[in-house]
């Protein structure tokens, strides 16, 4: 079954370079541009693994990631938080929200294509 | 006819009713049930105040100058006002020092100085004798005027008597008998006279039943009450105007100047200082004198207006002299009895002023003139003798003689030549010397003792020579050409118009210049004088008398070790062994201890031993006999500076501290808040880099990925291919005009940035921006209009830095507008003294809260919307410098969803870069 991944980034260049890595590793992606835009697509249609920016318009990616977290039936959804704060206090932070990984950008395209597939792999 | 030992024994019968009173109030006195511990008793007892001038020469004084015999007694009235702030305090400060008289407390205030001791007794003996004698004379004058009754003579000139035929001779004889039984019976520690009080308060209570007596026969037996005089007085002209003051700015000079001189007097006079402070019982006695004392001067007072207008109605050829009315008139009248009468009241109040002024001076001739010199006198060995107390009460008993025979010769020398208040008025002038030193020493703590003695010297040596010589001179002793032409001949140095000074009656001429040397002196000596240790320490006690509790204060200025066995001797020789030893008993009892030897010798005794023989021999004398047993250790100022300024220092302290601790607080929350704004400051740079940050990485994520996507695989179709290298060159754009824009900013905070100020014409400016920004319109199909007036003058500015604010402000306007139906206008305007730039656009507009944000740097509105906006977060932040740099301003004026216009204007003077560099220089 291919396995389903959200891209949530307002930046639209590195989305469309992330949905360009995450079609060729063969898996299904959708893509949203803000914090709200990210839970209307977890709710229409629940991915395997977010790759979630934290600065995002109208809801950050710690909201988004809370409000994922609170629900027992998003609890399977793995998350990896994409930042360019690169500070401990918010890998801490993000650790404790309930984010699976933390990348900090601008990010090796390998690392991350091997942090997704270790992630899946394990689910 | 009244025979003369009539007279003689109803004097002498009199003078023994006074002696038993007081040889009465001094057993009461040593029963411990003391006679003149009663106010009423103490008020009368000043009444000292009232001598023979009083009792004879107000209605003297009245005859010649009407009212003008008041100020004598409006003085004394008003200064008894006064009495409860300052009476009061030379009273606690005698009590707590054992002051003996004026000369020791003069001495003792200005660090015990034996010189002024000696000093203000010489000035007090000089000025005092010429008033004793006015005494005798009175006295004399009356007895000789009464032996011839009902004839009424006039005495011949004293001088004109042989010596042993002259009464005064044997008045003053008789006086110094009396004045020595009274006074000096036996040595008191605190030289107080219970006995003689007792007694000058009976002899105040007859002669004003004298003075009453006769006003109330001349007024209602030979005239019919006081309506009667005045109405009489009315149709004499020359009497008439004896009930005004002349109108004459001279006369109210010489009331306000005598007025002034009684008012010293009451305090300083050394008899009333006598009464009024060393023989106080109690310092409360004080409210009740301060009113019954002016009640007693307004009743003796109030007949002598008319018995002195009576007399001249009675004695119109003016061939009796107005001085003598008060006994002339019952004589002329046959009233044999009265006339007795008054001339015992006369006597009453000529001993009981010369009783008290020598017992006074007496004291202090002795203490502080005649001890001093014979304590130094080493060949005298008085340090060898074990009882020196009967040498102190032959010395005063010599004194007391020889005052009197003093005052005796000056009667006899002076003669004819003054009127008793003239001569009075003498003796007021020289002890008004000592109200300087003394006002001044209980109220200012930075009199010193070489100011005291060059204000002393300064008055004396005026007083002196404007009022002591002319009146020798006017007795016939010195030649009367010093007067008239002056010292040497020199005009200006005419005694009674000293420094041309003229048209002041010579008491207020005297009063005038003396007071000024004095004080003068006085202060200015003091002020350039450091005090010593000593009378720094004195000067305080004495100032502050009220801040500290009697006695045991004066104790702590002494460090040193001392013997029992040395100080009772030595107190023993002053005051008799027997004396001394119940004294240190008293003290050793009171002290809970039950004899002599279980006494320590410590700091108190010693102090108490010093207070003891003050008591005796003066406090001068007394510290330098003390200092001759005692080893003393010096006290460094600082030291009794400390000792004195403890409890105010402890104040002080207090005040300090509160003060520190609020000064503390202050600077903690000035701390803290520095600390926070510096907080505040370093999240803002952390905010600042991580945001830098953030902006960098964002493009490098993008640049970063797809080199290694394009690197990874090169299968990847050519339009892909393309579209990649295209983002990444767009971001690198992106990350380059990012750094340069952070940097810039960098340099303008700093004060780097360079800057290229010429006259720029902002239509200009305006075109090339347009031009620059054209394509950006075209793509959005936006439309642009401008309003640019050509007549706008040019402005100090650096061109580039203007260029880059309007294409921030004009790609922004573009940025913000909808494509197709934007519309940005550009308007250019002159106002007052500037030059204005505004950009409207008819955008999305700005919310209120976000108008100041989008100032700050990374503030971009819209980070909230879906739509991220494009553009580092910079550009207004770098503008708003730009034209602040050039002393403008640059803002906006938005409202949500209406559009946005960006306003700045630039001064006309282009001052604001020059002012602005300048500050940058310094």
């Amino acid at each position: 079954m291919t396995k389903r991944i959200l891209i949530v980034d307002d930046e639209p260049n590195i989305v469309v370079s992330l949905e360009f890595l995450m079609k060729r590793e063969g898996f299904e992606v959708a893509v949203a541009g803000d914090g709200e835009a990210a839970l209307r697509e977890v709710e229409a249609k629940k991915p395997d693994l977010m790759l979630l920016d934290i600065m995002l318009p109208k809801k950050n990616g710690f909201e988004v990631c809370q409000t994922i977290r609170a629900n027992p039936e998003w609890r399977a959804i793995k998350i990896v938080m994409l930042t360019a704060k690169g500070r401990d206090t918010e890998v801490a932070k993000g650790t404790a929200l309930g984010a699976d990984a933390y990348m900090t950008k601008p990010f090796s395209t390998k690392d991350l294509i091997a942090q997704v597939r270790q992630l899946l792999e394990n689910s | 006819m009244l025979q003369g030992w009539v007279i003689a024994s109803v004097s002498f019968a009199y003078l023994g009713v006074l002696f038993a009173i007081a040889y009465y109030g001094d057993k009461r006195a040593d029963a411990g049930r003391s006679l003149i511990d009663n106010p009423t008793i103490y008020a009368l007892s000043l009444a000292v105040y009232c001598t023979t001038w009083t009792f004879y020469g107000s209605v003297g004084r009245a005859a010649s100058t009407g009212i003008g015999f008041l100020p004598i007694y409006l003085g004394p009235t008003l200064m008894a006002g006064l009495w409860w702030f300052v009476m009061l305090k030379i009273i606690r400060i005698s009590k707590a020092n054992r002051i003996t008289s004026i000369a020791d407390f003069v001495s003792s205030r200005y660090g015990k100085s034996q010189l002024l001791g000696g000093l203000v007794t010489v000035i007090a003996v000089i000025g005092i004798i010429p008033y004793i004698s006015l005494q005798l004379k009175a006295v004399s004058n009356s007895f000789t005027i009464l032996l011839h009754y009902p004839e009424i003579v006039m005495p011949a000139k004293a001088a004109a008597q042989p010596l042993l035929q002259d009464s005064a001779l044997y008045i003053a004889m008789i006086l110094a008998a009396f004045t020595i039984l009274f006074g000096t019976r036996h040595l008191d520690a605190t030289e107080r006279h219970e006995g003689m009080v007792a007694a000058i308060a009976f002899e105040s209570v007859v002669k004003l039943l004298a003075f009453l007596a006769v006003g109330i026969f001349v007024t209602y037996g030979i005239f019919s009450g006081f309506g009667d005089i005045f109405s009489r007085v009315e149709s004499v002209p020359k009497l008439k105007s004896l009930m005004t003051v002349a109108d004459t700015g001279a006369s109210y000079g010489s009331w306000w100047s005598l007025t002034f001189l009684s008012m010293l007097s009451i305090m300083f006079l050394p008899r009333q200082f006598q009464i009024a402070v060393v023989e106080n019982v109690n310092e409360r006695h004080l409210a009740r004198a301060i009113w019954l004392f002016p009640l007693y001067l307004l009743i003796i007072n109030i007949f002598v207006l008319p018995i002195a207008v009576g007399g001249l109605m009675h004695f119109p050829d003016g061939s009796v002299d107005a001085d003598t009315f008060v006994l002339t008139l019952p004589m002329a009248e046959r009233q044999e009895a009265l006339a007795l009468f008054v001339f015992i009241g006369g006597l009453s109040a000529a001993t009981g002023m010369v009783i008290v002024e020598t017992i006074a001076l007496s004291t202090m001739v002795c203490n502080d003139l005649v001890m001093p010199v014979l304590l130094r006198w080493k060949s005298l060995r008085l340090h060898e003798q074990h009882d020196l107390s009967g040498l102190l009460l032959s010395i005063r008993r010599w004194a007391i003689a020889l005052i009197l025979l003093l005052g005796y010769i000056y009667f006899r020398a002076a003669g004819e030549a003054y009127a008793l208040v003239g001569i009075g008025l003498i003796s007021f002038a020289a002890v008004a010397q000592f109200a300087p030193a003394i006002i001044g020493g209980i109220y200012w703590k930075g009199g010193t003792r070489q100011g005291a003695i060059a204000g002393l010297l300064a008055g004396f040596a005026v007083w002196s020579y404007t009022l002591l010589l002319p009146s020798f001179a006017k007795s016939g002793w010195l030649s009367i050409d010093f007067i008239r032409e002056g010292l040497f001949g020199i005009a200006l140095l005419k005694p009674q118009q000293f420094f041309g000074l003229a048209g002041l009656d010579e008491i207020s001429h005297c009063l005038f210049w003396s007071m000024l040397a004095n004080i003068g002196c006085y202060v200015a000596i003091s002020l350039r004088v450091q005090p010593s240790v000593v009378e720094t320490g004195q000067g305080t006690l004495f100032v502050d008398v009220f801040k500290r509790t009697a006695g045991a204060e004066g104790s702590r200025f002494w460090r040193g070790s001392a013997q029992v066995q040395e100080l009772l001797p030595l107190i023993g020789r002053f005051l008799g062994p027997d004396r001394a030893r119940a004294s240190f008993l008293a003290y050793a009892r009171q002290r809970g201890l039950s004899s002599i030897d279980a006494l320590e010798a410590n700091p108190d005794l010693v102090h108490f031993a010093e207070n003891l023989l003050a008591g005796a021999i003066g406090g001068a004398s007394a510290r330098v006999m003390v200092a001759s047993v005692v080893k003393e250790e010096p006290l460094g100022i600082d030291e009794v500076m400390n000792i004195l300024d403890e409890a105010s220092q402890v104040r002080a302290y207090s005040r300090q501290l509160e003060q520190k601790s609020h000064e503390l607080e202050a600077a903690t929350a000035e701390l803290r808040a520095a600390n926070e704004r510096l907080k505040e400051l370093d999240r803002l740079k952390d905010d600042f880099m991580s945001t830098v940050t953030h902006e960098l990485r964002t493009p490098l994520t993008s640049i970063r990925a797809f080199s290694e996507i394009l690197l990874e695989d090169p299968k990847i179709d050519l339009e892909e291919r393309k579209k990649f290298l295209a983002i990444i060159v767009k971001e690198v754009e992106r990350l380059t005009r990012l750094i340069n824009q952070v940097l810039d900013l960098a340099k303008i905070e700093s004060g780097n940035a360079e800057w290229h100020t010429a006259n720029i014409d902002l239509h200009e400016v305006i075109e090339e921006s347009v031009a620059a920004t054209s394509s950006l319109f075209s793509d959005k199909r936006i439309g642009l209009d401008m309003a640019l007036p050509g007549n706008v003058p040019k402005v100090r500015a650096d061109r580039d830095r203007l260029i880059q604010v309007m294409l921030n402000l004009l790609s922004n306007a573009v940025k913000f507008c909808e494509a197709e139906r934007g519309r940005v206008t550009v308007t250019l305007s002159a106002e007052e003294g500037e030059v204005r730039v505004d950009v409207k656009d008819n955008g999305s507009g700005i919310g209120e809260a976000d108008q100041n944000t989008i100032f700050e740097k990374f503030r971009q509105v819209g980070d909230t919307m879906t739509a991220k906006p494009q553009g580092t977060g910079l550009g207004l932040p770098i503008s708003r410098q730009i034209v602040e740099h050039f002393g403008g301003r640059l803002w906006v004026s938005s409202e949500l969803g209406k559009g946005a216009t960006f306003s700045f204007t630039l001064p006309l003077n282009g001052n604001g870069a020059e002012r602005r560099e300048e500050r940058a220089e310094k």
